[in-house]
């Protein structure tokens, strides 16, 4: 699956031929489900500039990063929960609880450079809480994080059920900041930063001791373990990177509406789960990539381009036709992976 | 004595036990007769807890075969849909025979979505928690196109009998569940049923080799959970008097898991207790009537839920009590691999 479980088999393997043939498989195998999103999101863009009227104009595509940065951002946190095999349930309670905080907290007059780290620390407080119980304990990651949900969202509807505006005078300056990018494309800082994690994920994956012991645990905790990689300090880490990126979500999300409501993102673990998978992030773990998931979040969000461009469809589409993309990536997921073997 | 305190579902047994004495102290009414049949905020918990004993009755076999099911609101949603849709086509809503069919054309769609999530696990051999997460995205999307987005109310008497009705002087809410639960303990625990459950959760390679035809049980159990969904689905539906396809069963699949974990069972599977499922559904409902009852607000309901669930959890994890009971043994601590079943 990952370069981590291949290396042994292939010095062990013996023959050149073995080898060679690996070598020539591999990367098909690993690159075909993030191929296949790629060539989907090309289909799905083309079929909207064929269709509709100014679908080209390159402030569609800028927009969709502005719409949905909150949700990469998440995303790119579940992504390492789940390349280590687990599942984190409560990111968009953690939102709810960023925004509502930070609205709160603001309207009470804190400094807004105090807000800031200290919303984004509790987070990562929040994740690293659920990860040490994951790992001390041995309490499931869909239990253990689902609690972490009732938690959050609690805590957010206890602090305010209603929503909260925001009056201070950075949130507003930053949500009201405009980059232009060309003339009449202009974009918002929350896409800037959505698109910086992305690409420090990617790196961290890719070039980290730390983005190689992920992969690893997720391959084979057992044989991570017996490799002596830092298991429980690897796990407890990506709980608290993704609560960390919940955290920063919710900042987002506080930024771009200048509000905080404790039902904000509400059901948002779905949607970041369905991203990685459509952008073919092995739910078993050990497999994928953060550019995978940028590929899921964009598709999921062209989807919803298409259909208020199409105007007449009901929003109940957008649901339907991620089921059936989560369905055809699962799908071919699966066969891929039986091949493999 | 200690046989008691050993069992698993002492605990839980008795924080039901404190939060019915604490109901039993603030309400001025907790069980009594009135108009020929039982009254009270005892006969209210019990009856607000059908839907969620039924959803998790479904649960608990998925899970006993080392499954999840993610769709079971959803399935709620669409089965109520189906109901109130043809419901509110008759020309005489109280007609019984109308009220039938509407009835049981919802539980055949319900069987249908489950036969789908069955044959996604069992023949095209996805991970349970992915393709039932298809139909919880894309099913909600159906129950909405079904209602055209709209809260479809209707008027007929028979059909809020299924919520609000009483036979022998007992709710008929809570009589459906109990038939339910009966009906599920007799099929499993008199006949090999239980057993070839529990040996397919405990490993279905091995079973198929027995001679188990594990791929046929798998199947089955997700289509009772998909009736017993969609039977909890009428009973939700009947209560409010409509079709409501956003709110309906929202998160109640999480509530579900959290009762069969109460309950005692593993989320791995291969074992499974459907006394435990009751009494963690009938405590997670009365949670929340007791938070109600002891004047704290209702918000707060779902920090209760977490501390109950951490407490629960915790309880149950060997490690947790080896750690901090100081029970050291020299049984080597292998490293689980925390993939969510």
């Amino acid at each position: 699956m990952t370069t981590m479980d291949m290396t042994p088999v292939t010095k062990d393997g013996g023959g050149p031929e073995l080898n060679k043939r690996r070598r020539v498989y591999k990367p098909n195998t690993k690159y075909i489900p993030i191929l296949a999103t790629l060539f989907l999101l090309v289909v799905m863009y083309s079929t909207g500039v064929a269709n509709y009227r100014n679908f080209d104009d390159p402030s569609v595509i800028v927009n969709l990063f502005r719409d949905n940065a909150v949700l990469l951002v998440v995303a790119v946190g579940m992504t390492f929960v789940i390349l280590t095999g687990g599942i984190d349930l409560s990111v968009g309670a953690v939102i709810s609880l960023t925004t509502i905080l930070t609205a709160t907290l603001l309207k009470a007059d804190w400094p807004p450079l105090v807000v800031l780290p200290a919303v984004l620390l509790l987070g990562a407080l929040i994740g690293a809480g659920q990860g040490a119980v994951i790992h001390f304990f041995k309490v499931e990651p869909f239990i253990a994080t689902l609690a972490g949900l009732f938690l959050a969202r609690g805590a957010a509807l206890t602090i305010n059920d209603e929503s909260v505006p925001i009056r201070d005078d950075m949130w507003r300056e930053i949500s009201d900041f405009r980059i232009v990018l060309a003339d009449g494309v202009v974009t918002k800082p929350i896409a800037i930063i959505a698109i910086l994690s992305v690409l420090a994920a990617a790196a961290v994956l890719a070039w980290t001791r730390f983005g190689r012991n992920v992969y690893a645990i997720g391959g084979n905790a057992d044989s991570a373990l017996l490799m002596g990689l830092p298991v429980g300090r690897t796990r407890i880490a990506v709980y608290t990177l993704s609560g960390f990126c919940a955290a920063l979500g919710g900042v987002l999300f506080s930024i771009n509406s200048t509000s905080g409501w404790a039902l904000q993102g509400n059901g948002m673990e779905l949607d970041a789960i369905a991203a990685c998978v459509i952008g073919g992030v092995l739910l078993t773990g050990g497999s994928g990539f953060v550019w995978g998931t940028l590929l899921g979040v964009l598709v999921t969000g062209l989807i919803r381009t298409i259909i208020n461009f199409q105007g007449d469809l009901n929003a109940a589409w957008s649901r339907i036709i991620i089921g059936v993309l989560l369905f055809a990536f699962i799908v071919m997921q699966r066969l891929v992976t039986r091949k493999a073997k | 004595m200690t046989t008691i305190l050993k069992n698993r579902l002492f605990w839980p047994a008795l924080i039901l036990a404190v939060m019915l004495g604490v109901n039993a102290f603030t309400s001025n009414q907790f069980i009594a007769i009135q108009d020929g049949h039982l009254f009270g905020t005892l006969i209210d918990i019990l009856r607000g807890s059908a839907p969620l004993i039924l959803v998790a009755l479904g649960m608990t076999l998925v899970i006993a075969t080392g499954g999840i099911d993610l769709s079971v609101g959803s399935v709620m949603a669409i089965s109520g849909a189906v109901a109130c849709l043809l419901i509110s086509d008759l020309d005489n809503q109280n007609s019984l025979g109308g009220v039938l069919i509407a009835i049981g054309a919802a539980i055949l769609v319900s069987l249908a979505a489950g036969l789908w999530n069955g044959t996604l696990v069992a023949v095209v051999g996805i991970q349970p928690i992915i393709a039932t997460l298809i139909l919880m995205v894309a099913g909600r999307g159906l129950a909405q196109l079904f209602t055209e987005g709209q809260i479809i109310n209707v008027q007929s008497g028979p059909y809020s009998t299924l919520a609000s009705g009483f036979f022998l002087a007992l709710p008929v809410a809570l009589l459906i569940a109990a038939a339910a639960v009966a009906l599920t303990v007799l099929l499993t625990r008199r006949t090999a049923l239980g057993l070839l459950l529990e040996s397919v959760g405990g490993s279905p390679t091995a079973s198929r080799l027995a001679g188990i035809s594990a791929r046929r049980i798998t199947v089955m159990v997700y289509v009772v959970a998909g009736a017993f969904a969609g039977l909890a689905g009428l009973i939700a539906s009947a209560d409010i008097k409509s079709a409501d396809s956003i709110s309906a069963g929202n998160l109640i699949e999480l509530d579900a898991i959290l009762a069969v974990v109460i309950g005692g069972t593993a989320l791995i599977g291969g074992r499974f207790s459907i006394a435990g499922t009751v009494l963690g559904a009938i405590i997670i409902q009365t949670l929340k009537v007791t938070v109600v009852a002891v004047d704290i607000p209702a918000e707060a309901n779902l920090l209760f839920k977490s501390v109950v669930v951490v407490a629960l959890c915790l309880s149950q994890s060997p490690d947790f009590r080896a750690k901090v009971f100081g029970r050291f043994t020299s049984r080597p601590a292998a490293e689980k691999v925390g993939i969510p079943a």
